[in-house]
């Protein structure tokens, strides 16, 4: 029951850690708030203490005078006492006497207490007994002089209230009293509290307005900051023209100086670097292209040599193969390092159009099937019933699966070769497998690696260029597809193109596994792109 | 006719060809080959694509617009760009340089190859009346002018209407390649073949795209 509750704070605790950490405007506002609070908290301390004492000092001083006044006016009144009076009635006349000096009866209290105990004579509404402190009392009757008390006032009506008592003996011939004065501090108490209430809300009023203007100076800051952010995230993006506002000559200014100048060092670095790499791609299209018209020449000149060995002595017969079958690899060589420059040129330009993909690989079995004859290697193929009609560029395609078969088939060491065609929900996949020696933990990754061969050994005598399986993998990319490779020692390797059903459409699942027996192999030694 | 500013291949070129028969004659370059072809009457165009002076596809247009004599290009540029520009503005064929010369006598002879039906054959496809023997397409009384290559395509799609032809199969069929090799080049003469037979080539009635197999003639 609780757990949606505990979830929803704890959400709301991870929201405000992460608005604490990401934003500097929030740190500061939250820590000028506390600071300042504490601060302010303090000082409203200090000065209300200060307040209240002087209002306390302030009372008491008057209320000593009136107690000297009080007891001068008892003396004088106790000595005029004839024998016709009672003490108890001239104490009685006196305490309403000075309780009516105040400015109304509500004022204060008076009260006479005779030293020795007996009978309270007293004036105003003030209960005088239950006010007046015992402590204050024997303090007097022991020290025989004024002194003064901060006391609970209790009224004739049972209210009680903050008070001050003040008293002092009277001695003369006829009696012996102490008269008391007892003063509510009410007034006090209430400047105290507007008082209070005043510094509280200006005490607040003070801090949120210390906050904003935190919270503003920060922004001042953090705005530039955020603005060289986006800026800086822009570029990133391979804006490379973007720059930053500069406004004045503050630090900011300098720093969006220093940054737009970072930024242009930046852009012209890439941008020669970009120069550079085009020209190299360009020298390497240009000269692949010059290198052709020639060529065709020797290679018209090599065949008519070729056709005529027979009636040539042997060693001129040798030398007219040789030449012939130089110039084949030398063409395939030419053919792929033109194609790898229009990739890297981002030239090459995909010719998608709605094919099924079993002709295009029966084809490919098809124009492959004298290799595998000579390799005494047999095709199996395994495609569904139904055409797999993919948006595709079949050349391309066409060229990957055949780069892909004829690999198999010159590392499969007569063992068969297993093409296989799937269709699926997230696209469609092509496995190529062999059963020859398969790859080394580690060169799965490297297959794909220009003029990369499996063993350097034999390397000058299987025709390809090198280059073929990197074409392969910039081929499917085009396609937006990939092409992976798997492969373990003495278990053979394969290869998996997975193509979009629309060129450069998402891929999910592919239909085929990679590896091609999960139980008997690991993962080890999967990639690609 | 040889059109080539690379006097070595010419030569060699010369040297095969007549080797396999032909009487070739030679242009070096793009300003005199219409001349050339105008004195000469070939049978058949070997045209280099990049020429000194007028390049290879502007000769290429100004034959063809006088002529339907099969032109074959050959480009340094496998590129699609090089060679859809090249088929679009009349070129029957192309090859890539470097070719094998059995592959262009091949591709040459299979230009000056007609693909001769039954004496006195005449299709109907659409309301289009094909003469067979006498190379001649009409609409009504309206004759059509096609290239040979153009007239070839269109008969063999009309001799079986209906029929779905895959491009593999119109290259062997009508270009008279043994492995296919380039399916762009069906793709630019049906698109130039649709140019003139059809009434609208945006939506074609007579020769029909099959998606993701190939092309068929429409219904008769």
């Amino acid at each position: 029951m609780m757990q949606p509750a505990v979830d929803f704070v704890r959400r709301g605790a991870t929201r405000a850690v992460h608005t604490w950490r990401a934003s500097l405007q929030v740190r500061v506002a939250i820590t000028t708030l506390v600071l300042s609070g504490v601060v302010v908290l303090l000082l409203g301390v200090v000065v209300l203490e200060q307040v209240r004492s002087g209002l306390l000092q302030a009372k008491t001083r008057t209320s000593l005078s009136q107690l000297d006044f009080g007891l001068q006016h008892a003396t004088e009144q106790f000595n005029a006492i004839g024998d016709s009076q009672s003490v108890e009635s001239t104490a009685g006349q006196l305490a309403q006497q000075l309780a009516g000096r105040g400015a109304d009866a509500q004022s204060y209290g008076i009260a006479l207490l005779p030293t020795g105990g007996g009978e309270l004579a007293s004036g105003g509404d003030i209960n005088a007994r239950a006010s007046i402190p015992t402590s204050l009392q024997r303090a007097i009757s022991r020290e025989d002089r004024e002194a003064w008390s901060y006391a609970r006032i209790t009224h004739a009506d049972g209210s009680t209230e903050p008070g001050l008592v003040v008293g002092g003996p009277v001695q003369t011939e006829a009696a012996d009293y102490q008269i008391y004065y007892l003063f509510p501090l009410r007034q006090e108490s209430q400047t105290l509290s507007l008082v209070e209430r005043t510094m509280l809300f200006s005490g607040i009023g003070i801090v949120l307005l210390l906050v904003a203007i935190a919270a503003l100076v920060t922004r001042q800051v953090v705005r530039p900051v955020r603005q060289a952010a986006a800026t800086a995230e822009r570029l990133a993006a391979g804006r490379l023209r973007d720059r930053m506002a500069v406004h004045g000559e503050d630090d900011l200014a300098s720093l969006a100086q220093s940054f737009n100048r970072m930024a242009e060092t930046v852009e012209k670095q890439i941008s020669q670097l970009r120069e550079l790499s085009r020209v190299q791609r360009r020298f390497v299209a240009d000269v692949s292209h010059e290198l052709r018209t020639p060529i065709t020449t020797i290679r018209m000149a090599a065949d008519v040599l070729h056709d005529a060995r027979e009636d040539l002595p042997p060693e001129l017969a040798r030398s007219a193969e040789l030449l012939q079958n130089q110039l084949d690899r030398f063409e395939s060589l030419l053919g792929d390092l033109l194609e790898i420059s229009r990739h890297d040129a981002g030239a090459a330009v995909l010719e998608a159009e709605p094919v099924d993909l079993r002709s295009v690989v029966l084809h490919v079995l098809e124009s492959e099937a004298p290799l595998a004859a000579r390799h005494s290697c047999v095709l199996d193929s395994s495609l569904p019933d139904a055409p797999v009609v993919v948006e595709a560029d079949s050349r391309r395609i066409q060229r990957v699966l055949r780069n892909l078969v004829s690999n198999a088939i010159e590392h499969a060491e007569g063992q068969p070769v297993e093409v296989r065609l799937r269709a699926g929900d997230g696209g469609v996949a092509v496995t190529v497998r062999d059963h020859g020696r398969g790859l080394r933990p580690g060169e799965a990754a490297l297959v794909f690696g220009r003029f990369w061969r499996a063993d350097p050994a034999r390397a000058r005598t299987s025709g390809g260029s090198g280059l073929g399986l990197s074409i392969a993998l910039e081929d499917a990319r085009l396609h937006g597809g990939y092409l992976q490779a798997w492969g373990e020692p003495g278990h053979g390797s394969v290869f998996r193109l997975t193509l979009p059903w629309h060129a450069g459409g998402a891929i999910g699942e592919p239909p085929l596994a990679l590896e091609p027996d999960p139980e008997s192999s690991t993962a080890e030694g999967v990639a690609g792109a | 006719m040889v059109v080539d500013d690379d006097p070595a291949l010419a030569e060699m070129l010369g040297i095969v060809l007549r080797t396999e028969g032909f009487e070739p004659s030679f242009v070096a370059d793009g300003d005199r080959a219409l001349a050339a072809f105008r004195a000469t009457k070939p049978d058949l165009v070997l045209l280099d694509l990049m020429l000194p002076g007028i390049d290879g596809i502007d000769v290429c247009r100004q034959i063809r617009a006088e002529s339907g004599t099969p032109i074959v290009m050959l480009t340094a540029r496998g590129d699609t760009v090089d060679v859809v520009l090249g088929l679009e503005s009349g070129a029957d064929d192309y090859i890539v340089k470097p070719f094998k010369p059995k592959e262009l006598v091949a591709r040459m002879r299979a230009r000056l190859r007609h693909n001769e039906g039954p004496t006195g054959e005449t299709l109907t496809v659409g309301d289009l009346t094909i003469d067979v023997p006498g190379h001649v397409v009409s609409r009504g009384q309206e004759h059509i002018p096609l290239t040979p290559l153009e007239f070839d395509l269109l008969t063999a799609l009309a001799r079986k209407p209906g029929q779905v032809f895959t491009r593999e199969h119109l290259l062997e069929q009508v270009w008279g390649y043994r492995h296919a090799a380039d399916t762009r080049l069906v793709n630019v003469h049906v698109q130039r073949l649709r140019a003139k037979i059809e009434r609208d080539p945006e939506r074609p009635e007579i020769v029909l795209t099959v998606r993701g197999v190939g092309y068929k003639a429409g219904p008769t």
